[in-house]
């Protein structure tokens, strides 16, 4: 009796290979190029205290990113965090005149984040509506209640010990807001890519109507995603009117726009369906990279705007022209 | 091969921005940024041409003009981060809030950059020294001194305002009650209100000239209501026998000067505004001034500043425009 063992490979390439050729690797190539220009580009780039100023022009974004990667993947979107992020912020200034301290602060943030994210999530889940109809009516409904409220005007005079999460530091040049992101980017791609919850997602963005009949509650799961959205619109604002020490009815205006460019420069399908967390976090960089070197340099920021966008458009079209060429 | 290509053209742009850098570094140039609200404005170009015409006059000055491009908080805040990071000598900006701005410039000052306001000012405990374009008895008194100059033989004049509420003006009215005996034969008939709206100013320049039939100047120290002044005087076919003057933007009066419905009016001179807060930036970076109060600071040709109690200072009267240099202006803003 002789057993013949033929190798049948579950799988046509290696993981490796896979890995080399992925999205993420592309993306990681580019900001180490980008890394590696900007410090002989400036001779002010490698600094220790010059790198962690520069993350937190990127750290708020790209806490929302995750979460909006996860609704981008599940077939919606939400442009309506940047003014989530005003309402929360003005709704804690409020709280703030009112003679809160901050662990209340923290807990009207959060919690206005929630409520505006489940308003999106009703809009959507329940009346069936376009999500970026119903949050581009959101966008200006939140960051108009903020005008409402403020004015002209301003809250101020946050206590000492709230300036942590948006100017602390845990240790050394490591802030408070860099370990939050890093901490984020850990529990979500724990959350879409080794969850249950996380096939979900990209099953019902891949097909709403066969994740419906197999069993997923596609309208609660867009509800929860929403809710999360919201939620971390809220931990960004908290992070934010905690750097700036003052609430002001134009806070984070266009951030919006910049948090899906993050998300689809992490290779998120802006159509739902594929993309990872991994991805995303490079992808926060690469954007802040980007923009500390160019401003280094003093580039004016519309030419930094043209560079983001040449980086978004060249990088999606990149790996395409590479297949056609192939061919 | 398209990859090639990519990382050629990275390494071109790394390498363009590098020969950009290094002339930054060179010797012991003195650095100052001009930091502006945002980038594009007319207004913010002309105080960065006054700025270039200061590095000019000191010498070893390079002046690092930028801003955001929308007039954010956040936007400055980067562009503050970046210019920590390079350890300019000196920050100047035109602040998009009062107060968000604090934290960041409060590390830029602890890390030995000097740090101005100018225009639009922030918290004191987050600058050195503000300037002020001008201040309420300089313009109070202009406002007046516009009008009794075109009127030797003294004569009539009107108020149009903007709100009854108006900080801004009440404040500039009441400082030019204080000097009205300066001008002898210079009587005001009159104040009324526009509410900066351009229909309802209108109406009321209207109602002055016919309740005041010998009305000889309105003065309006609001950019809405002397553009809507000046119209109505054209209309009512009494350019030459009233004059309007006040406030307003060269861009928006430059048709009233040409038709004469307005002789001259007044605002801030960006340019005159850019270089003298690169001059005071320059003068505390250079320790040839302290910033504390009572303390004189020179400022090149526009004499000097005294700062008051919170470290501001007013730099001078507001600039006459007037048909012979409106052409230059109204390009500007």
């Amino acid at each position: 009796m002789s057993t013949t063992e033929r190798f049948i490979p579950d799988r046509l390439q290696s993981p490796l290979a896979t890995r080399l050729k992925s999205w993420e690797s592309l993306l990681l190539l580019v900001a180490i190029a980008i890394f590696i220009a900007n410090s002989f580009a400036s001779p002010y780039f490698l600094n220790a205290w010059s790198l962690s100023d520069a993350t937190f022009n990127f750290t708020e974004k790209a806490m929302i990113a995750f979460a909006m990667a996860l609704l981008i993947i599940s077939g919606e979107i939400d442009l309506s965090v940047a003014s989530i992020i005003a309402l929360a912020s003005t709704a804690m200034g409020a709280a703030l005149q009112l003679g809160a301290g901050t662990p209340v602060l923290i807990l009207v943030g959060l919690g206005t984040g929630l409520l505006c994210g489940a308003f999106n999530g009703v809009l959507v889940t329940r009346l069936g509506l376009p999500s970026i109809v119903v949050t581009i009516g959101t966008m200006s409904l939140f960051r108009g209640i903020s005008y409402i409220v403020l004015g002209d005007q301003a809250f101020r005079g946050y206590p000492a010990d709230f300036a942590f999460f948006g100017q602390g530091y845990v240790f050394w040049v490591v802030s408070f807001e860099f370990v939050l992101f890093v901490l984020l980017a850990i529990i979500y791609s724990v959350v879409l890519h080794r969850t249950n919850f996380g096939r979900t997602v990209y099953a019902i963005g891949n097909n709403p109507t066969g994740a419906l009949f197999s069993g997923i509650r596609v309208a609660r799961v867009k509800f929860i995603l929403f809710l999360l959205t919201g939620l971390m619109a809220g931990v960004a604002s908290i992070c934010l009117t905690s750097r700036l020490g003052s609430t002001r009815p134009s806070i984070a205006t266009g951030l919006e726009l910049e948090v899906v460019t993050m998300v689809v420069l992490g290779g998120v399908n802006i159509l739902g369906g594929s993309g990872t967390i991994p991805g995303v976090f490079i992808a926060a960089f690469v954007m802040g990279l980007v923009t500390f070197g160019l401003g280094l340099l003093n580039v004016p920021g519309i030419v930094m705007s043209i560079v983001i966008g040449a980086l978004l458009i060249g990088v999606i079209a990149l790996p395409r022209l590479w297949a056609m060429w192939r061919k | 091969m398209i990859r090639r290509n990519f990382t050629k053209l990275l390494a071109g742009v790394s390498l363009a921005t590098s020969f950009m850098g290094t002339t930054a570094m060179a010797d012991d140039t003195m650095r100052i940024a001009l930091v502006v609200k945002a980038l594009g404005i007319g207004f913010f170009e002309a105080a960065a041409k006054g700025a270039e015409e200061a590095a000019a006059e000191l010498g070893n000055v390079e002046v690092i003009y930028t801003g955001p491009t929308d007039t954010t908080a956040e936007g400055q805040i980067e562009v503050i981060n970046s210019l920590i990071a390079q350890g300019v000598d000196a920050i100047a900006v035109s602040s998009n809030d009062t107060d968000a701005l604090v934290p960041t410039l409060k590390k830029a000052m602890q890390r030995g950059i000097t740090v101005i306001s100018w225009d639009s000012g922030v918290a004191p405990e987050g600058r050195q020294v503000h300037l002020n374009p001008s201040s309420n008895p300089l313009i109070g008194n202009m406002i007046i001194k516009l009008a009794a100059d075109h009127l030797p033989d003294g004569g009539e004049v009107a108020l149009l305002s903007a709100t009854t509420t108006s900080t801004n003006q009440n404040v500039w009215i009441e400082e030019m009650n204080k000097v009205m005996g300066n001008y002898p034969g210079i009587e005001v008939v009159a104040t009324v209100y526009g509410d900066d709206l351009a229909d309802k100013s209108y109406r009321e320049a209207q109602g002055l000239m016919q309740s005041y039939p010998d009305l000889d100047a309105i003065i309006a120290p609001t950019s809405v209501g002397i553009v809507a002044a000046a119209q109505a005087v054209a209309d009512a076919g009494k350019i030459g026998e009233v004059n309007v003057t006040g406030l307003g933007l060269p861009s928006e009066m430059a048709g009233a000067i040409e038709s004469g419905a307005s002789k001259s009016f007044a605002i801030w001179n960006p340019i005159d505004l850019g270089y003298s807060a690169t001059m005071i930036a320059y003068q505390l970076a250079s320790e040839n001034a302290v910033a504390e109060p009572g303390a004189t600071i020179e400022i090149g040709r526009m004499g000097s500043i005294t700062l008051d109690d919170t470290n501001a200072a007013a730099m001078a009267d507001p600039f006459v425009y007037d048909s012979s240099n409106i052409d230059q202006f109204k390009s500007i803003f």
